[in-house]
């Protein structure tokens, strides 16, 4: 069962605020509800390898993949680099593939972030460049990511590059295109409030536009995170040879289901902690939104 | 009259000129401020009585007509003439007295400065304690007096403020009123205020201007020559609120025809 350390927090350990309970209590119910959910999700798994209908071959139940972990930690140490050191070496290994995919996705996604704002602001600061540039945009954006994979390839060659330039593509059109629209719907009265008091063009930017849109973009960069997620995995099994789509895709060409099924729960995992981690950071920085309008819990 | 604060000749507005959508909202239009006056424009909705007050801020150019502030001719929006919208517009990100100084910061008045003004305005407006809220935690009130603080902080020569106080409650609306004046008498500041309240132009104005509906055009210019505070029982204010809703009528009436025509 150690497929669920995020549901199976204990709340009791947790340190009570004053006037806390109903929070503590609140939290409590959540993590039951959590733990409900998978734990039935793992049972009806089991239950189907139990009477003999899913093949352990193929869909290794949890208590099989996650049996014997030194034995999976091992293939993410290919070159055998730890395989002389105590137990420790081979954990290390994992977090260490983690690191690597989390760091190309963090890295794409605020490139990705800057850059798009940083154009879609251009574009309705100067409206040469806006009618320059728009049009190839507009005909840029439909294209998936993935297409974009031999390019990146034949541009960067095999290795990180090519995977923070598709996950920085997997958000930066839509990201361009979601702060022109923005833009557009800033309410009227609070241009006219900055004008009214002297400001100028850069001022309105600045003062009034930016502040304006930054939440909503902020929930399009989290509902883009997942596609950033997927676009990695598929870059690091092509073009990276390393991180944990490249362990994915040799597992599967080893025909390691366990390894598969593996790998998949730290993916899972990951891309969890990254939403959460989004929305702690929208918290602290656009603290003005109220949490339920940007679709937080 | 000495040299009117504003003066507006043979004003006129289309809106969406040289298209089927095309709009005459303001026709016509001549009228003085002196300063330090408190001129209310009074009219059915929709009868550019709203335009008119964008025009004298700036925000929109005349398309015919001359207008003047202070001798200056009226080029765009500019820190002597403050405006106060029916929402109060404070800027969710900002604390009430970073939205109070939000002019005085695109100036580039220092942070020490802004702060001491704006406990100023704030203790003016008596939102002492509200300074370093959010505008959500504040009543609707409570906002619309801090966009007031807001405008006063640029010193304007000229307060616009339309239909400052519709979206509040009747109660509420009368205290803002008493609020109004005292900071008016204190800025020597004149307004110009548009609202469709007979009560409320009333209450605050030394002269009222009564539009007519689409074009919108002067009907009439009623003074109010009475002593402030005006009691609604007031008899004179009685027979005044008798004649304003008269002139009032007919405008209506056609306002609403021409409305349910557009439908």
């Amino acid at each position: 069962m150690s497929a669920l350390p995020l549901a199976g927090a204990e709340p009791a350990v947790l340190p009570s605020p004053p006037g806390g309970r109903h929070k503590l209590r609140a939290y409590a119910q959540r993590s039951l509800w959590w733990l409900a959910s998978v734990g039935i999700f793992v049972a009806i798994w089991e239950l189907c390898w139990l009477l003999g209908l899913a093949d352990p071959l193929m869909l290794p139940p949890p208590h099989l993949f996650l049996a014997n972990l030194p034995e999976q930690f091992k293939f993410f140490d290919p070159a055998g680099a730890r395989s002389l050191q105590e137990d420790g070496g081979g954990l290390l290994s994992v977090l260490e593939v983690m690191a690597w995919t989390s760091m190309r996705v963090i890295l794409g996604l605020a490139l990705g972030f800057v850059g798009a704002v940083g154009v879609g602001l251009a574009i309705r600061y100067f409206p040469v460049f806006g009618n320059l540039t728009l049009p190839t945009i507009t005909l840029l954006t439909p294209i998936s990511p993935v297409a974009w994979l031999p390019v990146a390839i034949f541009i960067f060659g095999i290795g990180n590059v090519p995977a923070i330039f598709l996950v920085f593509i997997s958000v930066f059109f839509i990201i361009v295109l979601s702060t022109l629209s923005q833009i557009d719907s800033v309410p009227a009265a609070y241009l006219h409030v900055a004008r009214i008091m002297g400001a100028n063009k850069h001022q309105l930017f600045r003062h009034v536009i930016l502040p304006t849109i930054l939440p909503s973009l902020f929930v399009t960069l989290r509902l883009n995170l997942f596609a950033a997620w997927m676009v990695v995995l598929i870059a690091e099994a092509v073009g990276v040879g390393s991180g944990l789509g490249q362990i994915v895709m040799m597992a599967r060409n080893t025909f390691n289901a366990s390894l598969v099924f593996f790998t998949m729960t730290l993916i899972g995992l990951l891309g969890y902690l990254f939403d959460r981690g989004l929305l702690w950071v929208q918290q602290r920085v656009l603290w003005w939104v109220n949490p339920s309008a940007l679709g937080g819990r | 009259m000495a040299r009117p604060m504003i003066s507006l000749r043979n004003v006129r507005k289309v809106w969406n000129p040289a298209t089927p959508k095309a709009l005459t909202a303001i026709d016509g239009l001549s009228l003085d401020v002196a300063p330090g006056e408190f001129v209310v424009l009074l009219g059915p909705s929709g009868c550019g009585k709203s335009s008119l007050l964008y025009l004298v801020a700036g925000l929109e150019a005349a398309t015919e007509g001359a207008m003047a502030c202070d001798g200056l001719p009226i080029t765009g929006p500019g820190t002597d003439r403050g405006m106060i919208f029916q929402e109060a517009s404070l800027y969710p990100w900002l604390t009430i007295a970073d939205n109070v100084t939000f002019g005085l910061k695109l100036q580039g008045v220092f942070p020490e400065k802004r702060q001491r003004i704006a406990r100023e305005l704030l203790l003016k407006v008596g939102l002492a304690d509200a300074a370093e809220k959010r505008p959500d935690e504040l009543s609707g009130g409570m906002r619309q007096r801090a966009a007031l603080a807001r405008a006063l902080a640029m010193r304007p020569k000229v307060l616009m403020m339309d239909e400052p106080f519709a979206a509040l409650d009747i109660q509420t609306r009368a205290k803002m009123q008493g609020h109004l004046l005292e900071v008016w008498r204190a800025s020597g500041a004149s307004v110009l205020l548009v609202t469709h309240s007979i009560d409320e132009a009333l209450a605050l104005a030394d002269r009222i201007v009564v539009f007519t509906s689409r074009p919108g055009r002067i009907k009439n210019i009623v003074p109010v020559d009475l002593p402030r505070p005006r009691s609604p029982r007031d008899p004179r204010c009685i027979e005044l609120s008798q004649h304003l809703a008269d002139l009032l009528a007919d405008e209506v009436d056609r306002a609403f025809l021409e409305q349910e025509a557009a439908i």
